[in-house]
This record gives structure tokens, C-alpha cells and sequence, in this order.
């Protein structure tokens, strides 16, 4: 556990500092989830899970499988919808408006909140096409207004010098790495405010994903980021915050319901955590 | 594009949308939604067509020479639309024997078809005896029913079963049964498909022959969908018009018979005849108005076949 | 030292016997027999009818070539010919793309993409499964009665745009299933991808969704065609002509496409119930002529069914490579 801490504070030594300084100014709280939960039919996948995600800063939601992460991930951009089954109680505030108000507009939630998904999942059309793909769906017609876009998105995703000489190649000839960066292009071409990112490395090797991970911390300041990730060692490299899900033996049914159990500074819950389940977890001796 | 900066006032007409998408997004979902309607428009026109009329010709019937027409108990019972004479046992024993001659050819030749392309061939072969019998089975029907006049009925059933003309149910029946053959095959060979490999591997890791394990775990797996494939067949039998508007013998009218030797009339042939007899589809007395009366009940036996094998397929895909 | 030697031979020739399978399994291959004899026998059924059509096809036209193509129907086997059954069916064909393919194809996007589980949609799935398995007649009934009769003003009656009309609405349940299946084929990331940059349902379906199912799709109304093109049940109660259909001279197309009409298999069923006498200056019997329109008509449907199922072989390995 002390090894594991002082690696962390070797890696980012000053993630105390810059959490402590800011936490308290209210509007740097991008969401609020106010006792959020998640049927899919009867079942309720997730119960009560109350937090804050605050702007600048990545935050890592770890847990054993099926414990309600990735469902909680994907409420954040309302694609939780695309589950005919799925029905979402409580509320979840982007910037203390309600995601689920009736008014809001799902298409428009999800061009503010992009997503990088699990499986590196890339238009099978050109490099180009894929990233100026969401631009052109918010009316971005000129082409030096595309090209500069395309650019400056590749940039961000670390990706430009690899593939700045075939754009109009397939986006599905890169390599396994390479595409998850071009679907992290693709995903900040439309200048959302936050990236959910649902388990982006797990098909990845660990150069690709050690890529990925300087990627984040390059990004942070544009992009508030939330990451799902079953990698323990990867949340705690990464990430400022982490929130650790568990499941709970549901008393009405046999199927496990999640259940948010702590949510605190990513160097706090690998050393120090408060509930006995995360210690177990973190210490490796559950899930 | 609005700022993203956070200080700015953040407010619920932020996440609306563009209602230019939003209106287009309704548009094309109503579209569809009117699309996909237009199948149950297109259900409700054919059974109130069928069914008015079908009423239509009871009502005629009855007021011309009382229902007991449908049912001829006279000495020489039979299909005599243009003397007023609907013996409906006619026509349907006639469709039902054709069916059964043409499912007696095509469950085994289709589900032999079906067991040598799954459990049998090679990859390689099998990739191109399938699409030949997929190409097989878009020969049209019509083509099936010239065949059986032609050379079916003069050069195999007759000198075969000694019948007394070149048509007969018996012909229809075999040409209907090659017809189907394709159908009964592919259908049968997706149900085998879908039994899972581990039976398979249990029973020859257990020491059964290939032939065994075929017989007495593969093809018990498969039976409901191999039953489905029967019903199907048999459905497609039933309905088929123009092999037995061709090859059956009889144009329009016809004397009941129980013998598929001897030329007859099918429910089909009888609608396709109103349709192109000496005065066509017009008028609105109980000849013409037969058509819809037969093509109602025509309508009833295959739904009723096709929902039966609809619902154990239905059972076979839950079980795998 | 022979003895033993020749024990273990034996029971060495026992084991490898034992594990070769020992005597032939003979029941066994004569069932795998049977099965490959059932196959061929569907088979041999189509190679007989091919080369029944073709060989008598072949002196007709060698003695009318082109003309037998491009004659009107006629009581005369040595002036009948098919051009009025080609573009009957041709007719036929476009008024399938034009309307089934449209309706067709939405109603199997609306199926897969956008219809939530509900009970009026699993109706909607119910009847069009119901709807593939109705006689193809009783479309003819349909056709009858609401296109000849009801709407007549429209179609002229007894007219190519009835009988084009009826059987979009025949091969519609075709289109509408291997719409579905196609759709519900494609990987669910491309749907999120699109979904995830703020694409709605319908810019998703229309950039991402309906090109990764275009080929499936493509297959499907290919053989919709193909079904159209060989129908002739629901053409016979619609009133296609089956004996002399005489062209009429300065027609405007509209005015063709009301008045009477063939089609290839109606043409087919018509002479083959013609009388089998030669004709007086080709020596041409109607049998033969029959056998020349079949070669015509399965030119056609075979060609396109072909076409259809090499489209979705190849995409079908493409896919999995």
C-alpha cells in the first residue's frame, strides 16, 4: 500500500496541491448526480449514487464487473436512451442544469459530452471523414473551416504527425492504438466540454496504452474527463479523483445491484480509504 | 457555436438542440413510422376484400340454391361453378392431396438436401452446391407447371403409375414437390445449423459413428425446426396456383375425386380459372363471386399453417 | 520367439483396426449416400428441366433470331413473339424499385432502429411475417379488387400499373425482412460512434447504419425482383391478356400503361395451353416457343437471383475476414 502511494506521488507529485486549491468554488462543478439510479426493466442496475465531477480534473470510476460503472458513465451523456429497457430516476446536473429534464435534447447532451468507447470504433471511412464527421453535423460546411478542425483535433489526439500525410486513407487501417486516438479526435472535433471515456485501453497493449494515458493529462485543461476503467494501477496513475463502485446482493432478486461505496482523491482511496470494501479492493484481495 | 467557458450563465435553452434537426429528426421518424404502418394497411385490405366478398358469395348462394351447395351429396358430387353447383370437398380434397404428394417428394429429398450441406460437406462444397439450390428455388412456378405438362406428366407419372391422362393431382403434386424441395432444404439446413457443435462433440467423443450421432443427436435437436420447415412447405403447397392451373386436368371444373391418379381440381386452379375463363374477371354473380369465397378459406389454412410453424420456430430459437 | 512375435502383430493389427473404424462402417456411408443422392436428385430435377427448355429452344431461335424477341403476341407460331411480355415485365420490375424498394426499406429500418419493444410493434413484425406467408392469388384478389376495380380511373383497369402495383405490395414483406436482418446485422460501436458525436437517430441510420447494411439490403430486393418477375398467379385474376394482344400504333406511354398488358410468365402459361400444331412456315410448334420465352424468363429471374446471392456470399466472407 505505502509503495503504491509513494508511486503515485512520484508520478504526479503536485495532484494534492492542485485538487486543494479549487474544490470549493461551485462552479467548477461540471456534474452533479443527485441520487442517481438505473433500471433496465425491473431490474435496477444502480441505486443512489450521489457526486460531483469537477471541471480540469480526471476522474476514474473503478470496480469489479457489474458493478454499475459504465451504466453511471452513461447517463453523463444521456446514452443510457438507446437501451429501450433502460429508465433513469434521480437527477444528473451538467452545470446545474437537469440532463434529464424533458426539454433536453439527448443529440445535443452528446455534442457537449463526447464518448470514447471500449472498443476502438471508427467510421469505416477516411481519416478526414471520420473526425469532421460531427462538425459537419452542426453545420460546418467550408472546407478550410473543416481542414482546420481536422487538424487541430488530430493534434489534441496526438495523432497528426502519424497520419497528417494520408487522411484520405480508411480510418480502419490504423493500428489498434492509433484508432482509439482517432476516435478521441473524432470525439473532441465537436468541442465537447467533457470526454467519457468507457474502458478505452482494455484492448489495448501497454504502449498504446501508456500513449492513451500521456494523452489524457495533455488534455485535461480542455477536456474535464471521466474514465471507466477495470486497470486499478491505471486509475491511479492517471486520475485526480476516484470513485469506487461495488455490488450489492440485491434482496428482491439474485442479480447484484451497484452501488457508488467511496468516492475521494485518487491518493486518498489507494491509501487511506475510509470503507473496508474499497481497502479490499485496492489491495487486491476482492474482485 | 455557443462559448464553453464555464463563467458564462449556463441555462436548460443550452441543451435544446437545433430545432432544424430536432424537426427533421420527427419528420423522418414519422416517415418511417408510416412505412412500416403501411404492411398492417396492406393486411387489413386483403381480409376485408376477401371477407365482404366472401359474405357477398354466402349470401348469393343461399339465396340461389342454399348453402347445402358447398356440400353435394348427390350421386356424382363436384365443382360446377356456371351450373351452381360448389362442392367445396372437391376442390379441397383436391389441394390436399396434392399437398401431401408434393410434401411426400420434398421432406426427403429437402431434408437429405439439408444433412448432407450441414453434416456433411466440406466447406468447400458446400459453398457451391448451396447456391445452386438457392438459384433452384427461384425458378418461377409457372416454369415448374410447363415442365409438368410437358415431360413430368407424359414421360414419368404416367408410364410409372399407369394414369389414364398426362395430368393429373399426381403430376401437380410431384412438380409442386420439386418446387419446394429448395425451400424445405433451407430451411431445415438453418435448424441443424443451429444445433451447437458440443452436441455433436459429446456424442463423438463418446465413440458414436458420424452416421449415429446424426441420426440420434443431431436430427432429435433439430426437429422442431425441421417440423416448421414441413409446415412451411406444406403452406407453399397449398397456395401454389400455377402448376396446378397447368398440370392438374381439369380447367375450372371438376368431379370430386379421392385418387391422385386421376385428373382434378386444386383451390387454386379453381381461382385461376374463374379469372381466365370465356368471360374473365368481370360480373358479380356467384361465379366470379366464388373467387373471393375460396381465396378466403385459401387465406385461413395458410395463415393458420404459417403461425403454427412461426411459433415453433419461435420455441426452437429460445431453446439454442 | 515366432510365436510371440506373430501375437504381437495380431494385436497390434487388432488396436489400428479398432482405431481405424475396423470393418468399413458401410451403414454409415451408405447413408451419407442417400443424403448426397437426396441432393442430387433436387438437382437433377432443374438440370433436366434446363436442358428439356433449352434444347428445344434453340431451333427457334435459329429460325426466328431476333424477331422472336421483338414480335407481338400472335395466333401464329411463326409470327408469335415476346417483346409485349419483356416489357410487361420490365414495367413490372420498375414499378417494384419504385415503390416497394422505398416503402420496403423504411419499414425495415423503422423495425430495427427506431420501434421500441412495444406491443404495436411486435404487431407490426407479427403481420408482416404473416403477410410473406399469404398465397401470392390472393395478392391477385387484392390487385382485383382494389386497384382494377376500386381505383380505375388511376390504373386504366386491367393494366400494367394495377398488375405493377400488386406485386410491389407482394415481394414488399420480402424487402421489409431482409431490410431488417441486414440492419440488425451491423455492429453496434457504429451505431454508438455516430450516436456519440452528437448524430441524431436518423443521421445515424442515414451515414453509418444504412451503408454498413446496404449490400444485405441490396440481395434482398434483388430477389424481390426476381420473385416479381416470375409471378404470374395474381397476374391471371388482375386480367393479363394470354392469347393476341394487338399493339396499338401513336399510344402515349401513360395510355400503354393503362391499356392491356403481358407479362413473360403470363405468356409462358398462355402458350402452354396453346394447341401443339406447327406453324406453316417455320415448321415451329407453340411447345418450342414456349421453351424459347422460358429461356427468356429464366434469363432474367436467374440472372438476378445469381447476381443476389454471389452480392451476399462475398460480403458475407468479407465481413468475416
Amino acid at each position: 500500500m505505502n509503495q503504491q502511494q509513494s508511486n503515485l506521488e512520484e508520478h504526479y507529485p503536485m495532484a494534492d496541491d492542485h485538487i486543494d486549491g479549487v474544490v470549493t468554488a461551485d462552479d467548477r462543478v461540471v456534474f452533479t448526480t443527485k441520487d442517481l439510479e438505473v433500471y433496465y426493466g425491473e431490474f435496477r442496475a444502480v441505486r443512489e449514487v450521489n457526486l460531483d465531477i469537477k471541471q480540469g480534473e480526471i476522474t476514474s470510476f473503478i470496480g469489479p464487473s457489474g458493478c454499475g460503472k459504465s451504466t453511471v458513465l452513461r447517463c453523463f451523456n444521456r446514452m443510457n436512451d438507446l437501451i429501450p429497457s433502460a429508465r433513469v430516476n434521480g437527477e444528473v446536473l451538467f452545470r446545474s442544469v437537469n440532463l434529464y429534464d424533458p426539454q433536453v435534447n439527448a443529440v445535443e447532451v452528446r455534442r457537449r459530452v463526447g464518448m470514447v468507447f471500449q472498443k476502438a470504433n471508427p467510421f469505416p471511412k477516411s481519416i478526414y471523414d471520420n473526425v469532421a464527421y460531427g462538425p459537419r453535423l452542426t453545420g460546418v460546411k467550408k472546407k478550410g473551416d473543416l481542414d482546420a478542425i481536422v487538424e487541430k483535433s488530430l493534434r489534441d489526439a496526438a495523432l497528426w504527425d502519424e497520419v497528417k500525410s494520408r487522411l484520405k486513407a480508411s480510418g480502419m487501417g490504423l493500428s489498434g492504438g492509433q484508432q482509439q486516438r482517432l476516435c478521441i479526435a473524432r470525439a473532441v472535433a465537436v468541442e465537447p466540454e467533457v470526454l467519457l471515456m468507457d474502458e478505452p485501453c482494455s484492448a489495448l497493449d501497454p504502449i498504446a496504452t501508456a500513449r492513451i494515458e500521456d494523452l489524457m493529462q495533455e488534455i485535461k485543461n480542455k477536456y474535464t474527463i471521466i474514465i471507466v476503467t477495470h486497470n486499478m494501477q491505471q486509475a491511479g496513475r492517471v486520475s485526480d479523483r476516484t470513485a469506487f463502485f461495488t455490488t450489492e446482493v440485491n434482496p428482491e432478486s439474485d442479480r447484484r445491484t451497484g452501488v457508488l461505496v467511496e468516492f475521494d482523491k485518487t491518493a486518498t482511496i489507494f491509501s487511506t480509504p475510509s470503507d473496508e470494501r474499497t481497502e479490499a479492493y485496492v489491495s487486491g484481495r476482492f474482485g | 457555436m455557443s462559448s464553453s467557458s464555464v463563467t458564462s450563465q449556463f441555462t436548460i435553452g443550452d441543451l435544446r438542440g437545433n430545432p432544424r434537426r430536432i424537426r427533421k429528426e420527427r419528420g423522418m421518424r414519422l416517415l418511417l413510422l408510416v412505412a412500416a404502418a403501411t404492411s398492417i394497411v396492406i393486411s387489413a385490405l386483403i381480409v376485408y376484400t376477401l371477407f365482404k366478398e366472401a359474405w357477398h358469395f354466402l349470401v348469393l348462394l343461399s339465396d340461389e340454391s342454399g348453402l347445402g351447395a358447398l356440400i353435394d351429396d348427390g350421386a356424382n358430387p363436384g365443382w360446377y361453378p356456371r351450373n351452381g353447383r360448389f362442392d367445396l370437398p372437391t376442390i379441397v380434397i383436391g389441394t390436399v392431396l396434392v399437398s401431401l404428394v408434393s410434401i411426400v417428394v420434398a421432406a426427403p429429398l429437402g431434408l437429405g438436401a439439408a444433412v448432407f450441406l450441414s453434416e456433411y460437406a466440406s466447406p468447400r462444397t458446400r459453398k457451391w452446391l448451396k447456391p445452386i439450390l438457392e438459384v433452384l428455388a427461384g425458378v418461377p412456378s409457372v416454369v415448374f407447371g410447363f415442365f409438368a405438362l410437358r415431360v413430368l406428366g407424359p414421360d414419368l407419372i404416367q408410364p410409372l403409375f399407369n394414369t389414364s391422362q398426362t395430368t393429373s393431382l399426381l403430376v401437380t403434386g410431384v412438380a409442386i414437390g420439386f418446387l419446394v424441395t429448395p425451400l424445405m432444404a433451407s430451411i431445415s439446413e438453418d435448424a441443424l445449423r443451429a444445433v451447437p457443435t458440443s452436441l455433436r462433440e459429446v456424442s463423438t467423443g463418446l465413440g458414436a459413428r458420424k452416421s449415429n450421432t446424426v441420426i440420434k443427436v443431431v436430427l432429435p435437436a433439430a426437429v422442431s425446426g425441421i417440423v416448421a420447415a414441413l409446415i412451411i412447405s406444406v403452406s407453399r403447397a397449398v397456395g401454389e396456383t400455377m402448376v396446378a392451373a397447368l398440370a392438374s386436368g381439369r380447367l375450372g371444373q371438376s368431379p370430386r375425386t379421392l385418387d391422385v391418379r386421376d385428373p382434378g381440381l386444386t383451390m387454386t386452379a379453381a381461382m385461376a380459372q374463374v379469372a381466365t375463363g370465356s368471360d374473365q374477371v368481370v360480373g358479380s354473380g356467384p361465379v366470379f363471386q366464388s373467387l373471393f369465397f375460396v381465396g378466403a378459406l385459401l387465406f385461413l389454412m395458410t395463415l393458420a399453417l404459417n403461425m403454427i410453424a412461426n411459433r415453433i420456430v419461435g420455441r426452437f430459437r429460445n431453446k439454442y | 520367439m515366432a510365436v510371440t512375435a506373430s501375437i504381437r502383430d495380431s494385436s497390434s493389427n487388432a488396436v489400428r483396426a479398432a482405431l481405424t473404424g475396423g470393418k468399413r462402417d458401410v451403414r454409415g456411408m451408405l447413408f451419407a449416400l442417400t443424403l448426397l443422392l437426396c441432393l442430387l436428385g433436387a438437382l437433377l430435377v432443374l438440370t433436366v428441366l434446363m436442358w428439356d427448355v433449352i434444347a428445344q429452344a434453340i431451333p427457334v431461335f435459329q429460325k426466328r433470331s431476333t424477331g422472336f424477341l421483338t414480335n407481338d403476341l400472335n395466333s401464329s407460331p411463326d409470327k408469335a413473339g415476346v417483346s409485349q411480355g419483356i416489357w410487361g415485365s420490365l414495367m413490372i420490375a420498375m414499378f417494384v424499385v419504385l415503390l416497394a424498394f422505398p416503402v420496403g426499406i423504411a419499414a425495415g429500418v423503422y423495425l430495427e432502429e427506431y420501434a421500441k419493444p412495444s406491443r404495436f410493434n411486435a404487431f407490426i413484425r407479427l403481420n408482416i411475417r404473416n403477410l410473406a406467408g399469404v398465397p401470392s392469388v390472393v395478392y391477385g384478389i387484392l390487385g382485383l379488387v382494389v386497384f382494377v376495380q376500386g381505383l380505375d380511373w388511376l390504373t386504366g383497369g386491367r393494366s400494367v400499373i394495377s398488375a405493377g402495383i400488386t406485386l410491389a405490395i407482394l415481394v414488399l414483406p420480402i424487402i421489409i425482412i431482409t431490410t431488417a436482418e441486414s440492419v440488425s446485422a451491423v455492429p453496434s460501436g457504429l451505431r454508438e460512434a455516430g450516436y456519440g458525436v452528437g448524430g441524431t437517430r436518423w443521421e445515424t441510420t442515414r451515414d453509418h447504419v444504412l451503408p454498413y447494411a446496404a449490400p444485405g439490403i441490396l440481395t434482398g430486393t434483388m430477389l424481390a425482383v426476381a420473385r416479381a418477375l416470375g409471378e404470374a398467379a395474381p397476374l391471371l385474376l388482375i386480367g393479363a391478356i394470354t392469347g393476341r394482344l394487338a399493339s396499338v400504333q401513336g399510344q402515349s406511354l401513360v395510355e400503354k400503361m393503362q391499356g392491356k398488358f403481358t407479362t413473360m410468365p403470363i405468356v409462358v402459361y398462355g402458350w402452354a395451353n396453346e394447341v401443339n400444331k406447327p406453324g406453316e412456315i417455320t415448321g415451329l410448334t407453340f411447345e418450342q416457343l414456349n421453351s424459347a420465352a422460358i429461356v427468356v424468363l429464366l434469363v432474367m429471374v436467374l440472372a438476378l437471383n445469381a447476381a443476389a446471392i454471389l452480392l451476399r456470399n462475398r460480403f458475407e466472407r468479407n465481413r468475416q475476414g
